[in-house]
Formats: C-alpha cells, structure tokens, sequence
C-alpha cells in the first residue's frame, strides 16, 4: 500500500480497526476526539461495535466488559479522560485480561489546556489506577509509528493478558504526515479459553479482580510481578540515531525525542558528537542499554514536555556514573529544535556536573526565560 | 413393593450445589433462585453471562452455574453494554443493589436505559447499604435509621429516597419497567414471572428490561427476619409501590 496524508487521530483509528479491533467505547476529549469521530464511522459498518459512552467512568467499564469476552477492544481519551479511566483500568488490570487504551495527552493538572504536553508520564507509567499492578506503555513518535505499534499493542496486551497503555502527545493526534496504513487483518474465530461467551459445553468461567482472602491477592500480586519480569525481558523497544560515538546522550520520547533528533543533526554539523536514546517502550524501559551507554558518554540531556519526570526514571539508572542535565518544556508547550540544540551546546561545553537535582538548573534558567529574570 | 420417588423441587441447572454467604431471613437467596428457575425454564444457562456488582452480592457468581464477570461499584450496565454490544446473541444480565444502581452507578443504568441496551437487570432494593454494615441508600426511608443516618433519614439534610422503577420508565429505550416485591408468596410468585418477562423482553430484542425486587435486610434494619418482611410490606410499598412501570406492548400479549 502507498503512503497517504493522515491525521494522526484518524490514522491511528484505521491502524487499530485494521490490527482486528472489534469494539470501541469512548467519550469526546480534545485532543483526542478525532479518533472517537473515526470509529464512529468506520466501526458500524464493517458490523462491530461502537458505542459513545456517558463518560470515561463508563466506557472503560464498556472496555472492561468487551475485554472480558477476549474481544479485541480500545478507547481512545486525553489527560482529564484518562484520570476518570483510571478504576476501570485497575480493574482491567486485577482481572488480567487484555485491553489497549490511548492517551492523547494534553497541559495539565486539572482542566490545563488542549495543548500537546508529556505529563502523565507518571500516570501512564507507573499505574496510576489502586493497587500493585504494570502497564505496558508505547510512545511512538510520528504517524507512522504510531500506526505500526496499534497492532503490536493489541498483541502485547493478549500475549501476556494486560493493560496497554499507547501514550502520544496532541502533536500527533492532530498532525498530518505521509503514512502507510496496513492491510485489513481478519478477525479470529476462536475465543481464548478463559473468556467469557457463555458456558456451553465447559464449567463456567469467572472473571472477577476480587481475592477477598489476602494470600490469594498475594499470589495474584506475585504473578503480575513475574509476567511483568517477562516482559522486561522480552518486550524493549527503543530507537538511537547517532549514537556509535556520541559523547552527549540525548534522551527523550515522543514528540520530544523527535525534537530532539532534529537538533541533534545540526549540533552534529557544528561537530558536537551528540546522539539520540529514544525509548519506545516507557515500560518496560530500556534500562539495560542506558546502562551500557551510560558507560560510552560523557554527558546526559533528558528532554521531555513535562517537569522531569522520565528524569527521575535516568538518575535511577545511571546512579550517578555520568552527569546528567534537563530541559524540558511544560504546561503544553513543544521545544522547538534551536533551544534543545542551545541545551546540547551548552552541555557539551560545560564540565561543572552542577546540582544534585539537574531540575534546579533549569528552573532558574526556566524562570529567567519566562518572567525575564524579575 | 417398588417405592417411586417423584422430584418435585429441587435445585435449579443453573445454580452450584454451594451454601451462600447471605445472612438468614435475607431474600438475596430468593432473588437468587427466581433468576435461576427462569434461566432454567428459557434454556438460557449456556449462553448467559452474568455481571455481579458490588455490594451483598458481590460473590453471586459463585452460586450461578454460568459465565460470570464482576463489575466496579455501580459499573454494572457499563460492562453488561461492553459485552452485549460484541455477543449480541448472548444472554446479558446485571445483578444490582440500591446503592451500586441507584447512587454510585445512576449515571450507568440512566444511560443503558436510554440506549435501550438489551440487557436485563435485576434491582434489589433493600433500602440500605448491607456489605459496608447498614448506612443509608438512596433508597433509605425518610426517618430510618441506619449507621450514616443515627437519628433517621433527615429530608433537610439526605433528602428523599430515589425511585429507580419510575425514573427509567420515562426513558424511550426501556421495554419492560416494574417493581415487584419477595416479602411472601404470592409476591414472589409474580416477581418471578416479571423476572421471566424481562428476558424474555431481552430475547426478543425489545431492548433494557429491569425489575426491582423489594428485600428484606433484617441484619442491617436490626429486626428479625419475619419483622423484615412485615417492614418491607407494610413501610416499603407504600413510598415504592408495586406495579408495572413500563410494559412492551409485545410482552403485554405474552403468555408465560
């Protein structure tokens, strides 16, 4: 198939109807409606089901329900929308069965703005929703990437019967770029064995996120931890450019780590060795390779759309053993290539390690920028 | 001399051969087995999926001998529509308490109503909240009390009880509305023939059925189990009257 000009939201849509999913529940957030507006189109007629629900508490329920039946099953929000979702997605979680959400995220806390923003990386990452459990959580970084990876989360989340969580910025939910969408894939016909279509001709089975006796939760609890050791192991995904000899590492994800490949290409001209670590998967995180290459480079520039919270994920990592620096952006707003490559000059010709926090840095620089050093 | 055992009662196909965990005197077991015999009676065990709530009858899966799924509080008719709407030859039903349909859940079952989801749900509305230990429901009686209202429901401050039966019958999508109520007999005989209508609504494909089932709570209300059903008859039908709400006309002519 050729490329075509997609808007992301709706790319992103076909890409999901395309990979098998059979039913869609969501409400209507910017920046993420287009892709509710696709579905509702598309959905009734290939005979599938969609359905607008009264809320996100509702329809990651309706997400809840469809998954139980082993059903490929989606929504699609934004920040605000992903928060109300958030018990639903425990639950999904606790009952171990396998549904993908995405998260157009926007500016926040609170009602924020509409503007691209990275800061749920905390939310998406680390739960968010009650209870010991692990997201799975992609962040492409383009239209078509965000294409490719829709199939591949749906895959992830019945491989090892998970929440997966699709993260991208309002960047790519309203941009348009050229994209290849994939072919039409067809629709299992088998269930998988613990779902629930109705007992004929087996024992009933019971799906429920509730072990009312502690030692049951426990075993349940030590059984997401191993899966999710598995997926530790199995499931990094990450992407460098000019990284053999880089002395200064940039790290960022998204929208931010394609800003900041862009800068890198020009700092590379100026004869700044600089290279790109953008991880694919936030979780599990490519920990292992940050490590090897915390041992090549002399510095590290972490940007994110957000106040540093990947950030904390790299100084845990790297322990220490390399200088690490910060700029990010928040509130909605994206770095534009000119100040992540200011920021990569300026690490590379800075030897002083700086502050224990490498935040601290930045907010002083951050303040001076926006409020003109009063 | 051949001795010859006719069967006359027994337990329905569609439940385990289990004790519950339901408190004497309560009628949850009642509700219950109502469901079951229908179940039975319509051939329905195999292809119905049932949703617990949370509440009392938080574990009713475990004595429905049929695929079951256990749903957040209130979120019932949410992931009843996810299911239903992917396996719409299937069974669908949700089993409610007062408080997860009518409080924590009344924008869900509003909203399925409004939808016409093809799904039937069973109401137990005992006017209190059991699970948590006897607090006020939204469908507590005003002057009652219970742990979160010590010195009876006061409408100043907690307002009027909710009732659920009259509310969805206003909404286009539901076919079959009614309460009904299992405080004896003959009362339980015609809530299981509404039990039988609402799926049989749902079979049909007439869209969202419910029936609210006045209960007893003797543990939480404090009062022994015959008290209970002396309360239910004589303090809770007359603020939530029994009656049909809402009928198809397609089911007005049924014949069950």
């Amino acid at each position: 198939m050729a490329k075509e000009l997609l808007k992301g939201n709706h790319a992103f849509a076909e890409a999901a109807i395309r990979a098998g999913v059979e039913a869609f529940y969501g409400y209507p957030i910017t920046p993420s409606t287009e892709f509710l507006e696709h579905m509702a189109r598309r959905l009734p007629e290939l005979g599938r089901a969609f359905v607008q629900a009264e809320s996100e508490v509702s329809a990651i329920n309706m997400v809840y329900g469809a998954a139980c039946t082993g059903k490929r099953v989606m929504t699609a929000s934004s920040s605000p929308g992903v928060s109300l979702m958030m018990e639903g997605i425990s639950y999904i979680a606790g009952t171990e069965v396998p549904a993908v959400v995405v998260n157009v995220m926007r500016g926040g806390p609170g009602l924020g703005n509409i503007a691209p923003s990275q800061g749920d990386y905390y939310q998406m990452v680390k739960g968010g929703g009650h209870g010991d459990y692990f997201p799975i959580v992609l962040a492409p970084a383009s239209v078509q990437e965000s294409v490719d990876y829709i199939s591949l989360a749906f895959d992830l989340a019945e491989k090892y019967r998970s929440i997966v969580h699709v993260i991208v910025d309002g960047n790519m939910g309203q941009m348009m770029e050229p994209a290849e969408l994939p072919p039409m894939k067809e629709l299992p016909k088998k269930a998988p064995e613990w779902a629930v279509r109705g007992a004929k001709g087996r024992e009933p089975n019971i799906l429920t996120s509730i072990y009312i006796d502690p030692e049951d939760e426990e075993i349940t609890n030590l059984r997401l931890l191993k899966r999710w050791k598995e997926v530790e192991k199995n499931e990094v995904i990450y992407d460098e450019y000019e990284i053999e000899d880089a002395e200064v590492l940039v790290i960022g994800f998204g929208t931010a780590g394609r800003v900041a490949s862009s800068a890198i290409r020009e700092a590379r001209e100026e004869g700044i060795k600089a290279g790109l670590l953008r991880p694919i998967t936030l979780a599990p995180f490519p920990q292992k390779r940050l490590i090897e290459l915390a041992k090549q480079v002399k510095r590290i520039l972490v940007v994110e759309m957000n106040s540093g919270m990947m950030l904390d994920d790299i100084m845990r990592i790297v322990q220490g053993k390399v200088p690490i620096e910060f700029y990010g952006r928040m509130g909605g707003v994206t770095p534009l290539p000119d100040e992540i490559l200011d920021e990569i000059r300026r690490v590379a010709a800075n030897n002083d390690p700086g502050a224990d926090d490498p935040r601290d840095e930045w907010i002083i620089r951050m303040d001076k920028m926006l409020t003109g050093d009063k | 001399m051949v001795a010859t055992t006719e069967v006359i009662y027994q337990r329905p196909e569609s439940f385990t051969d289990v004790h519950t965990h339901y408190c004497p005197g309560c009628t949850h077991g009642v509700a219950h087995r109502l469901v079951a015999e229908v179940v039975d009676e319509m051939g329905l065990r195999e292809k119905t999926i049932g949703v617990a709530p949370v509440g009392c009858s938080v574990f009713a899966y475990r004595y429905f001998k049929m695929d079951f799924v256990e749903a957040a509080h209130g979120r019932a008719p949410a992931m009843a529509t996810g299911i239903k709407r992917v396996l719409p030859e299937n069974t669908v039903f949700t089993y409610q308490g007062d408080g997860d349909l009518a409080s924590i859940g009344i924008a869900e079952i509003m909203h399925a109503a409004a939808r016409g989801e093809n799904i039937t749900v069973i109401f137990i509305n005992n006017a209190i909240y059991g699970m948590t230990g006897g607090q006020m429901a939204p469908t507590t009686l005003v002057g009652m009390k219970t742990t979160s209202s010590p010195l009876g429901r006061d409408v100043e401050l907690a307002g009027y009880p909710i009732r659920m039966a009259e509310i969805l019958s206003n909404l286009d999508g539901a076919s079959y509305i009614v309460r009904r109520s299992l405080h004896d007999a003959a009362n339980i005989r015609k809530s299981k023939k509404a039990i039988r209508l609402a799926f049989e609504a749902q079979e049909r494909g007439l869209g969202f059925s419910m029936v609210e089932l006045l209960s007893s709570c003797p543990t939480n209300w404090k009062i022994s189990p015959q008290e209970a059903l002396e309360f239910v008859a004589e303090k809770m039908v007359p603020v939530f009257p029994l009656g049909d709400y809402k009928v198809s006309s397609v089911l007005e002519s049924l014949k069950v």
